[in-house]
């Protein structure tokens, strides 16, 4: 039957797009081209329409293609392109194994109330120059920070443990990789939104696109007059009611033979089994518009939303109350003293290409992807460096890692447009913040003996050594050639404060070139010296 | 004569099964021998390209034959510290690393190892550097040194600062080790050749820094598991703005290596090239107060090679 192979066709673009989506997350060695990786998130609604935004260009209109796919053959994208959309599929289609008692939907009334007001503040916050709520409820951006936070980790230790295996055979080819910085208070969103989504799933298909998933919601508003539909056809209909109870969207009720338009995501379920022909995915035919009840209803929403946000604050603040979590080893042969002067960072550093805090927070959907893309492990998803407004979106991290001063990975992956793409050139100039001296922390100063670290690590020597009492050389640093890379920083050896520190810009700026002094040769060139 | 070979043979044995981990290898016990054949503490070659000089220079000392033995494990250390091209001399010249593994392999080493812990993330390092080609190329084994996991603590008795530290596995397992720094400017330690480049076998640099860098630099020169050789890559030398140079302008091509067992010796060659005296550079002087090497050239036998 031509329905049954449709399906087929359904559920293996589902795979496909969850399968290179998992992997382009899960990419800790760097192996996959950039352009594979643009042209895997080509589709994702949300990144696609915010980079469009952001940038103005017609290059970037996978969004739009999502529309017309929407209005020509329904909501394709949750079926088939949305990860998440198709992970729960996956739950769904475990719970129907675990249960003894075979799964069966039944129609259900929409949740319109709190899809439309969901969606609703989504936009508004958005237009109002927050993408808070893009944040948290952003399909797309939800399974990126899972497959980061939860499934990267594991995937990397059991590569650790084939690496440690091998290694001990000498070889090599498998390496190990190192976990950084694991934040327990940062799983607390995801970790509560893989509950919710899984809870939903397992128990009512896809209950949450078509009541929480801002996207769906959207999408479901252009579904209703989609070209292509799912449709009764009364005359054949027996009433047997298979068709129902495969509908994991709760929408097809099939004694009143009405289908939801606004919750139906195109899982062609009920098409296959359908034994007398009733239902059909056919063109539109004129004068037949079943769609259920679809009004939107904000009216009450002002309020409402206030309520909500304080609430959600109430409860973020609660969280960072007990996170202090976390411990430092310390080196039983040592005699150096501790740092005494803390760090005083006006701003948090932004990944180069961002151009302003105001710009990557705003544009920022925290999926993760730069995070899991960056080889020096320097991007870490932020608690509070940006206000809890902006939890999980990712900071430079200087603490784990400084920024390669060749490397330009995250703007190249980043599929929103947060991080934009900057030419190799480009990006050696870009000033994301300045290197602060600390002389009270510092070595040099403290202990009275040769350091240099920070310099040593400093790609422009911005960080320059000069000299101090005796023979000591201190470290001196030259604001306008320095890039706000973080290398000093994560090379400084102090604890618990280090002797130099970045402070971010809140826009970014333009770092001049290093000058070039000719070289005196201190030696004659054709003899040897001694 | 039958009881001193069951001797030696029931010691070596009871070093490979017991304490591999702590002493190294079997080799050790015999390494340290300054070779009584030698026909020059130290050789200097100028004016070729980089394999060149190491083809002379080693053909000096008796080729390495002298140093592999057939079926011996190499482990060869460059400095790959920098994510920087060959141009900018901020590692360890790939086409020297190269002649350095064919020699090992002619002598029939089982294998040629090659790893740094590197500074820059590791993988763009070794793959910039032009090294991790130049190593497959030439037959080498490339070895990740980044992950913790491959390093063990070993005691450093004679350490002042650095009593312990956790060495990198390849050196504490190859029968052969071949120290193969570049020489350059280093804006923490002065100057960085022999001695520095074994910080890059270490796990905690840090500890370093924080614990009176000059000391520890020779503190772990005193480590037993000292390389067999010693060949400076001083083909471009960044005379400035060291380790990693902002341009090529830092760099003068000076066509020149060194080739020594001493390590002190090498490195105090090597300081005149920037015109410096090898006492003013305090982690030299300490390790030869600490009897690690000779510091005095006058003391030398130098061969110099000018091709």
């Amino acid at each position: 039957m031509k329905y049954t192979s449709l399906k087929k066709l359904r559920v293996i673009i589902s795979i496909v797009f969850f399968v290179l989506i998992t992997l382009v997350f899960i990419d800790y060695r760097n192996i996959l081209p950039e352009e594979f990786v643009s042209g895997v998130l080509y589709l994702q609604f949300i990144p696609s329409l915010l980079k469009f935004i952001n940038l103005l260009s017609v290059s970037v209109v996978g969004f739009i293609v999502v529309l017309i796919l929407t209005f020509f053959f329904g909501r394709i994208y949750c079926s088939s392109i949305c990860p998440l959309g198709v992970f729960m599929d996956v739950i769904s289609f475990i719970s129907r194994k675990l249960k003894k008692k075979k799964k069966r939907f039944r129609y259900k009334e929409p949740q319109n109330i709190l899809r439309y007001f969901l969606l609703a503040v989504t936009v508004i916050f958005f237009t109002a120059g927050s993408i808070y709520f893009i944040l948290l409820l952003d399909p797309y951006s939800n399974f990126g920070r899972l497959i980061t936070y939860f499934v990267s980790p594991v995937i990397i230790l059991i590569n650790n443990g084939v690496a440690g295996i091998l290694g001990n055979f000498n070889v090599y080819a498998v390496f190990p990789v190192e976990i950084q910085n694991v934040r327990f208070e940062l799983w607390i969103y995801p970790m509560l939104f893989l509950i919710l989504i899984t809870w939903m799933s397992f128990t009512d298909g896809r209950l949450f696109c078509n009541t929480i998933c801002p996207v769906g919601t959207l999408l479901g508003l252009l579904s209703k007059f989609s070209l292509f539909k799912i449709r009764f056809d009364k005359e054949n209909c027996t009433l047997c009611g298979r068709c129902t109870k495969v509908c994991k969207s709760d929408c097809l009720d099939f004694k009143e033979q009405i289908i939801d338009y606004s919750r139906c995501v195109e899982c062609f379920n009920c098409l296959p089994v359908c034994t007398s022909n009733a239902i059909q995915y056919t063109y539109k035919k004129t004068g037949d518009h079943n769609s259920g009840d679809t009004k939107i209803k904000v009216n009450n929403l002002p309020d409402d939303y206030d309520k909500n946000k304080r609430k959600f604050l109430t409860f973020l603040l609660s969280v960072f109350a007990g996170s202090a979590i976390g411990s430092i080893k310390q080196d039983t042969q040592e005699e150096y003293k501790d740092s005494t002067v803390p760090e005083e960072k006006e701003f948090p550093v932004t990944p180069p290409g961002s151009l302003s805090i105001r710009n990557f927070t705003y544009n920022c959907t925290a999926c993760s992807l730069c995070v899991s893309a960056c080889p020096s492990d320097v991007l870490q998803p932020s608690f509070n460096e940006y206000g809890l407004s902006g939890m999980m979106q990712p900071h430079m991290d200087y603490h784990t890692g400084y920024c390669n001063f060749e490397c330009t990975r995250c703007s190249e992956v980043c599929p929103t447009g947060a991080i934009l793409p900057v030419p190799e050139d480009e990006k050696k100039r870009i000033q994301m913040g300045i290197a602060k001296f600390v002389k009270e922390n510092c070595i040099v100063h403290t202990e009275k003996t040769d350091c240099g670290a920070c310099s040593e690590h400093c790609p422009t020597k911005a960080v320059k050594m000069v000299p101090y009492e005796g023979d000591l050389l201190i470290p001196e640093v030259t604001d306008d050639i320095c890039v706000g890379c973080g290398a000093c920083e994560f090379a400084c050896p102090t604890t618990p404060f280090k002797a130099i520190y970045i402070d971010g810009h809140s826009i970014h700026e333009i770092a001049k070139e290093p000058e070039e002094e000719e070289l005196e040769k201190p030696v004659d060139e054709d003899d040897f010296p001694f | 004569m039958k009881r001193r070979e069951f001797v030696k043979k029931s010691v070596g044995a009871g070093f490979v099964a017991g304490t591999a981990l702590a002493f190294g290898s079997i080799n050790n016990l015999f390494g340290k021998v300054p070779l009584p054949y030698s026909p020059a503490d130290l050789i200097a070659v100028k004016g070729g390209n980089p394999g060149q000089m190491f083809d002379r220079g080693i053909e000096a000392l008796g080729g390495i034959e002298k140093f592999v033995k057939p079926n011996q494990t190499v482990v060869v250390k460059p400095n790959i510290g920098w994510d920087r091209s060959p141009e900018q001399a901020a590692n360890t010249n790939p086409h020297l690393l190269t002649r350095i593994i064919e020699h090992c392999l002619k002598a029939g080493a089982k294998e040629v190892r090659v790893f740094d812990h590197t500074c820059d993330v590791w993988t763009k390092t070794y793959k910039n550097s032009g090294i991790e080609k130049a190593v497959k190329d030439a037959g080498g084994k490339i070895v990740p040194g980044n992950t913790e996991g491959y390093y063990h603590e070993v005691d450093i008795p004679k350490g002042v600062k650095l009593t312990s530290a956790r060495v990198h596995k390849l050196i504490l397992e190859s029968d052969v080790f071949i120290n193969v720094p570049v020489l350059k400017h280093h804006s923490s330690s002065r100057l960085t050749i022999s001695m520095k480049n074994l910080m890059g076998v270490v796990w905690d640099r840090r500890f370093w820094h924080r614990n009176n860098l000059h000391q520890c630099i020779a503190d772990y020169a005193t480590y037993e598991r000292k390389p067999d050789l010693n060949i400076v890559d001083a083909y471009n030398v960044m005379m400035r703005n060291g380790p990693q140079g902002v341009s090529v302008s830092d760099i003068v091509n000076m066509k020149t290596q060194i080739l020594t067992t001493d390590i002190v010796a090498a490195d105090a060659a090597a300081t005149r090239f920037f015109g410096s005296n090898p006492a003013d550079v305090l982690y030299i002087r300490k390790a030869n107060e600490m009897g690690v090497g000779e510091i005095d050239l006058e003391k030398l036998s130098i061969k110099r090679i000018m091709i």
